[in-house]
């Protein structure tokens, strides 16, 4: 930490753990329903579970992501963030809105579009919110001494976040136009701008941990995110292939979405090749141990997984089982929540002054989340294949399969406890770093470059 | 050598390009004679029942055209595969809805909502779905052949 107003990204990274705690007791009881036990229906239907449980899983890696960029920001500009008391603002807002829509879901008050639940009047403070910390980065950055190429790909990933929300808030009679601008929002989020702000994050912290130049760090952030969006932004097609339109997206989606794994193993090269090209070797272990996981987890969840189901050819049995939910966790998992566990296992130390580097409980941590979340995966994918044969081959009912199926739900359960443990190491080595201080400046001239 | 110049422009260059061309595609997919779902047959019953689909939140549990939750059948053409007395009484039931144990929210519906809403299903399992239609619901499909 350079600047103290730095601090402030501690405060988005508590509340991203306090909300990814309640996601997870939101998942665990959909695979209790899944696997017949749901005693909690009259409270807690599966509808507002699973409302629940995705719309934190955006919340916390939104909070995530604007802690990363409070944090990366004023570093990259060699300028203080130009209002710490507005940033207080925006989190404070951002957690009253957040859990306003989550008691909403409650009561029935949601707007009941996938991803997209939250209700209209709270989109709109939502688009406040949002705007209000798109001015604090973006002033900031303006301000500064210098405009380096990972804050202007990070705050592009950021700025096209926020106007990508707006297609969503567009009213339709048919369902099918609901659905295709739906997906403007949620595949061009996940699967493009999203993809600058990890690339954003995993750029500032190779630079930080490995050494290498920024320039050529840099080269290949620009290549990898030019791939990015030259696949992602056509393959938004591969939800267009069953939903009511044209057969022409058949043919684009299935083509550009098919090279989107392309830049996660780019990604992936790129990491690991930094890190071995490295001669800085940081002492934060735990953090490059994040950093390059999440490289790796990516290529596999969101680029081999995401590729298995992509070709309309299969996606034609596919599309809507629990096949989907397989790619999706291991993807959100790894391009997503490790980028955000390692952007903030390198902060804290930064801004606590506890050198907390390389812990056992920090290892744990890594490996029992990642070993949970994978065994996570497979029950998702054997349960998947499982109900396209039965359903889609064999045309069996839809809950004669459902019962079939519960046996893999206990799997999942006891892997998703496994996950748990390893989250709740992560999350107590994040309170036993204590809170940021002032002190931490001098502290960290040591390491920093 | 790639040059960092070179990369941007590759970057800037490609995301520009790819965008401008699918703006082009949506433009000619949603074109009038492109369209697959008989959008001329929305009627204000169909609108209604699209909007007591989203304010239950049914997509949380059911999926539609391949999209919702998972967690029960798909309903692209569960008119055709169920008939509008079945649908009614599920969706007017004052208790849970529970076929083999899986519990349903009981919505308790008037008569008129549970007919909104079977005209939403109606217009949905018309909609061309490039081949999704017969492989999504294979009760259905068992039903025309025969």
């Amino acid at each position: 930490m350079k600047y103290k107003s730095q601090k402030v990204a501690y405060w988005f990274f508590a509340l991203s753990m306090l909300l990814l705690s309640l996601q997870l007791i939101y998942g665990l009881i959909m695979g209790f329903a899944h696997a017949g036990m749901d005693g909690l229906h009259e409270w807690i239907p599966f509808n507002t579970a699973k409302a629940v449980h995705t719309n934190l899983l955006v919340v916390w890696l939104l909070s995530g992501f604007m802690g990363a960029a409070y944090y990366i920001i004023p570093e990259e500009a060699q300028h203080e963030l130009v209002s710490v008391k507005l940033a207080y603002v925006q989190l404070i807002s951002l957690a009253l809105v957040g859990v306003a829509a989550i008691v909403g879901y409650h009561f029935n008050y949601w707007e009941g579009r996938k991803f997209l639940e939250i209700p209209r009047p709270l989109d709109y403070l939502v688009v406040v919110n949002v705007l209000l910390f798109m001015a604090l980065i973006l002033i900031t950055l303006f301000k500064g001494k210098r405009k380096t190429t990972t804050a202007l790909v990070m705050s592009m990933g950021l700025l096209f976040a926020a106007l990508l929300y707006l297609p969503g808030m567009i009213d339709f009679d048919s369902q099918v136009l609901d659905s295709f601008f739906r997906w403007w929002v949620v595949h061009l989020w996940v699967e493009g701008v999203w993809e600058l702000i990890m690339g954003g994050i995993l750029s500032f912290l190779l630079i930080k941990l490995t050494g290498v130049d920024r320039e050529v760090i840099e080269k290949w952030l620009y290549v990898i995110v030019g791939l990015t969006f030259l696949s992602g932004i056509l393959g938004t097609g591969h939800h267009y292939y069953y939903i009511g339109v044209n057969k022409i997206w058949l043919i684009v989606g299935g083509i550009f979405s098919a090279l989107e794994p392309l830049a996660f193993l780019a990604m992936a090269l790129f990491a690991v090749n930094m890190y071995r090209k490295g001669e800085k070797k940081h002492p934060n272990k735990t953090a490059l141990l994040w950093t390059i996981g999440s490289a790796i987890v990516s290529f596999i969840g969101a680029g081999l997984l995401g590729f298995a189901h992509t070709l309309p050819q299969t996606n034609l049995y596919t599309h809507g089982t629990i096949v989907t939910a397989m790619h999706g966790h291991l993807a959100f998992w790894g391009a997503y929540a490790m980028i955000v566990f390692a952007i903030i296992s390198y902060a804290l130390p930064n801004m606590t002054g506890r050198k907390f580097y390389d812990t056992a409980r920090g290892r744990m941590a890594f490996w029992i989340s990642n070993i949970g979340m994978i065994g996570m995966t497979v029950a998702f994918g054997v349960a998947g294949v499982a109900q396209v044969y039965m359903e889609r081959k064999m045309k069996m009912d839809f809950m004669t399969v459902q019962k079939d199926l519960e046996i893999h739900f206990y799997v999942l359960i006891i892997m998703a406890t496994l996950f748990i443990v390893g989250i709740t190491l992560y999350i107590i080595e994040f309170f036993k770093h204590g809170q940021p201080t002032d002190e931490a400046l001098e502290v960290n001239e040591l390491v920093e470059d | 050598m790639l040059s960092k110049k070179q990369a941007r422009a590759f970057f800037l260059g490609g995301t520009v390009v790819t965008f401008l061309i699918f703006i082009g595609l949506t433009v000619y997919s949603l074109g009038e004679a492109q369209d697959q779902s008989h959008s001329e047959n929305i009627t204000e019953a169909v609108v209604r029942g699209k909007k007591l689909w989203e304010s239950n939140n049914c997509m949380g549990c059911h999926t539609i055209m391949g999209e919702g939750g998972y967690y029960a059948p798909e309903l692209t053409k569960v008119v055709e595969r169920r008939g509008d007395a079945y649908i009614k009484a599920a969706l007017m039931s004052e208790q849970p809805w529970q076929p083999r144990g899986r519990k349903m929210v009981a919505y308790n519906m008037s008569e008129a909502e549970a007919d909104d809403m079977v005209a939403f299903f109606k217009w949905i399992g018309e909609i061309d779905l490039n081949g999704f239609e017969t492989v999504v619901s294979p009760l259905a499909k068992d039903k025309s052949n025969n």
